[in-house]
């Protein structure tokens, strides 16, 4: 069967069983957009800036665990989504991006519409690919989802001149494919398994630490059972939560800068640890040299760059989580009475001192809206069961410490790159893969103002994603470190000439409501996790003055915390 | 610090030397020198990476280039016996007769060969370790040196050791 080649690039879509993509069209891409048109089976969803596009595939796939799709114009189509491609990068979400180049005998020279797209996507792709010959293009499709989803994941771009989508050739798509260059590893030594079941059953004061790897290899149901079997400590990264839900007795919650007191101090007094595809990030260890000073290490990852890159590691074991974790509990469950239950329970006796402390306690108030009360409150009519993306900032630590997630898959953010105005368009995507659901973006008045024109695609699709905009007037994370670190010069960190959010929603034709007084929050979340079929943005105005506890800063050790003062200033607490 | 020699086989595809290349300046790695061209199989280019680091930074290397997806596979050459040969061409003045005889005697003792000759000028290429290379410049260093060209290293296994598919 001949067809065009943009014709081809649809099929591969269909046949790779893709429900949505995300794009907007320009001059490269009209061919392509054309084929679009003329079929029912891949539904395109139009953004309004080619950020959001990047983002909503990446909600989209973070919810789903499926591949998000996104399909743009050249030049400016393609640097506009740059940002959203790292995002998926540092996160290793998988995507492909279909980025329509200008004519082949125009590249290089410096044609309307023309950027170097794989060298300016190089640094931020797991891969690329320039398509130069239309018999290639379903082979390069299906590499590039074949990549986008395997091994550590991460976003693929296929960069396609126009007119190779207006050339003609028989289609065939490749049932599967092999590359002798990519290959990665799935299942686990057995040997260096069996040495980490050893040191695991040797421990006296054991932690296990979980990152995004556990959720993208669907590692959940075998962690748990890990965690429940042995019964240690366990922690996660803000990339993680949700694999160990956070009912776990076993579980101490997030890890990592501002993670909660007793989840630091268990890593930093731990004797052996175990690492289930989480990556040692400097936000997670803080001050290497005082990271773990006692732990061995045992390190499962699907990406040996990630092992020992920047922690020395024991016990190396490549593999995807899942698979690993799989063995792993096959060796440990015939030997779970080697465990020196004394000792374990010695260490619980300290971890729960720890515990006690109640490091994310906060000062309620009836006069003014404390954040974390709001994320609470969701917590509660939700009944934990949202989906939350969020942007970057204070409000993403409120969401990530208060929204106690049960569930993986239901936190989106942006936790390695950290990127404000993502959690709009995330949220998108995650609404359109579960219609009835329900889809809180928890976020600020900062980072909603970065792809806020989203708004607008919302309306189109009939997305009706609950906003909570935790309005304090000021960069709020930025403010925090001016306040602790710059002795409180506030260069830049406020914002003045805040729009009307209510009137904004409104002129999009959403519904928007003020929250200004404690009271009202919790008949404002009613009302619009009510409302099923529309958009409600809540334009809630917290406390401007609160800060983000308990928090490591940058330089210290996990046993340096500072704590929630009493007295209204910063004091630093060390039990260690 | 320790001297590295990395052989790498990789698809022979537009980009792969720059996602090579990228890699290194992303990560802040050193190059010393890199070579690189196609193999008897056309697919493959094979490139030889000089590069030096701690033992961990060596490490990361070698993960990060078996990452790239156009890498096929590698060996740190320095894990084993190996030779590492840079080929050099250099053009000298050589107007006067003294001159001449001081070149002459020099290419003899390194075995290098004349490849150009005119009136005033000798053009010479040698091929050796990276050592005998820099001893040959540093000898000839009282000569007067028009231009020095240095291919970078090439490096393969001794004995049955090989890298190949």
């Amino acid at each position: 069967m001949n067809l065009t080649g943009a014709d081809i690039v649809v099929r591969c879509l269909k046949d790779e069983g893709i429900e949505y993509i995300f794009g907007y069209p320009g001059g490269a891409a009209l061919h392509i957009y054309d084929a679009m048109y003329r079929q029912d089976d891949v539904k395109h969803i139009l953004v309004r800036h080619e950020q959001g596009a990047t983002h909503a595939a990446d909600g989209y796939a973070r919810a789903t665990g499926k591949p998000g799709v996104v399909l743009v114009t050249s030049g400016p189509g393609v640097t506009n989504t740059v940002t959203g491609i790292a995002t998926a990068f540092m996160d290793s979400i998988p995507m492909v991006v279909i980025t329509a180049q200008v004519p082949s005998h125009l590249i290089g020279d410096d044609a309307f519409q023309e950027v170097d797209t794989v060298g300016i996507t190089r640094p931020c792709v797991k891969h690329n690919f320039l398509i130069k010959d239309v018999n290639k293009i379903a082979e390069t499709m299906k590499k590039a989802f074949y990549i986008a989803a395997t091994g550590r994941p991460g976003p693929v771009v296929v960069d396609i001149p126009k007119d190779i989508t207006a050339q003609s050739a028989e289609y065939h798509y490749p049932a599967k494919i092999d590359m002798r260059s990519y290959q990665p590893k799935i299942k686990g030594h057995n040997k260096q398994i069996a040495r980490g079941v050893d040191l695991l059953l040797q421990a006296k004061k054991p932690i296990i630490y979980t990152g995004g790897g556990a959720i993208l290899s669907s590692a959940e149901d075998a962690l748990v059972q890990l965690v429940d079997s042995v019964e240690y400590p366990s922690t996660s990264t803000l990339m993680g939560l949700g694999a160990i839900p956070a009912s776990n007795p076993n579980f101490l919650g997030m890890l990592g800068m501002h993670g909660t007191y007793e989840a630091n101090m268990a890593m930093y007094d731990c004797d052996v640890m175990l690492a289930v595809g989480a990556r040692f990030d400097d936000r997670v260890t803080g001050e290497l040299s005082k990271f773990s000073p006692n732990a061995k290490i045992i390190q499962i990852d699907i990406d040996p760059s990630s092992i020992g890159k920047n922690v020395p590691v024991e016990v190396p074991i490549v593999g995807d989580c899942n698979e690993v974790l799989l063995q792993l509990n096959a060796q440990l469950q015939p030997r779970l009475g080697e465990i020196g239950r004394g000792s374990i329970d010695q260490w619980w006796d300290v971890v729960n001192q720890w515990k006690s402390l109640d490091s994310l306690a906060y000062n309620a108030s009836d006069t003014v809206i404390k954040p974390q009360f709001v994320v609470q409150k969701l917590l509660e009519i939700t009944n934990g069961d949202a989906y939350v993306t969020s942007d970057v900032g204070q409000h993403q630590m409120w969401a990530a410490q208060y929204y106690t997630f049960e569930k993986s898959r239901r936190w989106i953010n942006s936790g390695g790159l950290g990127t404000m105005g993502f959690g709009l368009p995330a949220a998108l995507g995650v609404q359109l893969a579960y219609p009835d659901d329900l889809v809180a973006c928890i976020t600020g008045d900062a980072s909603i103002q970065m792809c806020l024109q989203e708004l607008s695609t919302c309306l189109q699709y009939n997305l009706p994603v609950k906003v909570l905009n935790l309005n304090n007037q000021y960069m709020g994370m930025v403010r925090q470190w001016q306040e602790f670190f710059y002795d409180r010069r506030y260069s830049h960190s406020y914002m003045d000439a805040l729009p009307d959010f209510v009137k904004l929603a409104e002129s999009y034709g959403h519904i928007g409501i003020r929250v200004d007084k404690p009271g009202d929050v919790e008949g404002a979340l009613k009302e619009a996790c009510g409302m099923k079929n529309r958009l409600v943005f809540l334009d809630i105005l917290t406390d401007h003055t609160e800060n983000v506890y308990p928090m490591i800063a940058a330089g210290k050790g996990h046993s340096e915390m500072h704590l929630k003062p009493s007295d209204g200033d910063v004091q630093e607490r060390e039990l260690a | 610090m320790m001297r590295r020699i990395i052989s790498v086989l990789l698809e022979n595809e537009a980009g792969a030397l720059s996602r090579v290349a990228g890699l290194f300046s992303a990560r802040g790695y050193n190059i010393e020198s890199l070579t690189v061209a196609p193999t008897d199989d056309p697919s493959l280019s094979r490139m030889t990476i000089v590069t030096s680091g701690t033992d961990a930074v060596i490490e990361q290397i070698t993960k990060q280039l078996n990452k790239l997806v156009d890498v096929v596979k590698l060996r740190d050459l320095t894990e084993g016996k190996h030779l590492g040969r840079e080929l050099m061409l250099v053009k000298v003045s050589a107007s006067s007769a003294d001159q001449k005889d001081d070149i002459k005697r020099l290419v003899d003792i390194f075995r290098g060969r004349y490849i150009d000759v005119t009136e005033s000028t000798f053009t010479l290429e040698l091929t050796g370790s990276t050592e005998k290379v820099d001893a040959f410049l540093e000898a000839l260093s009282q000569a007067e040196m028009i231009e020095v060209v240095r291919s970078g290293m090439l490096g393969i296994g001794r004995g049955k050791n090989a890298l190949k598919l």
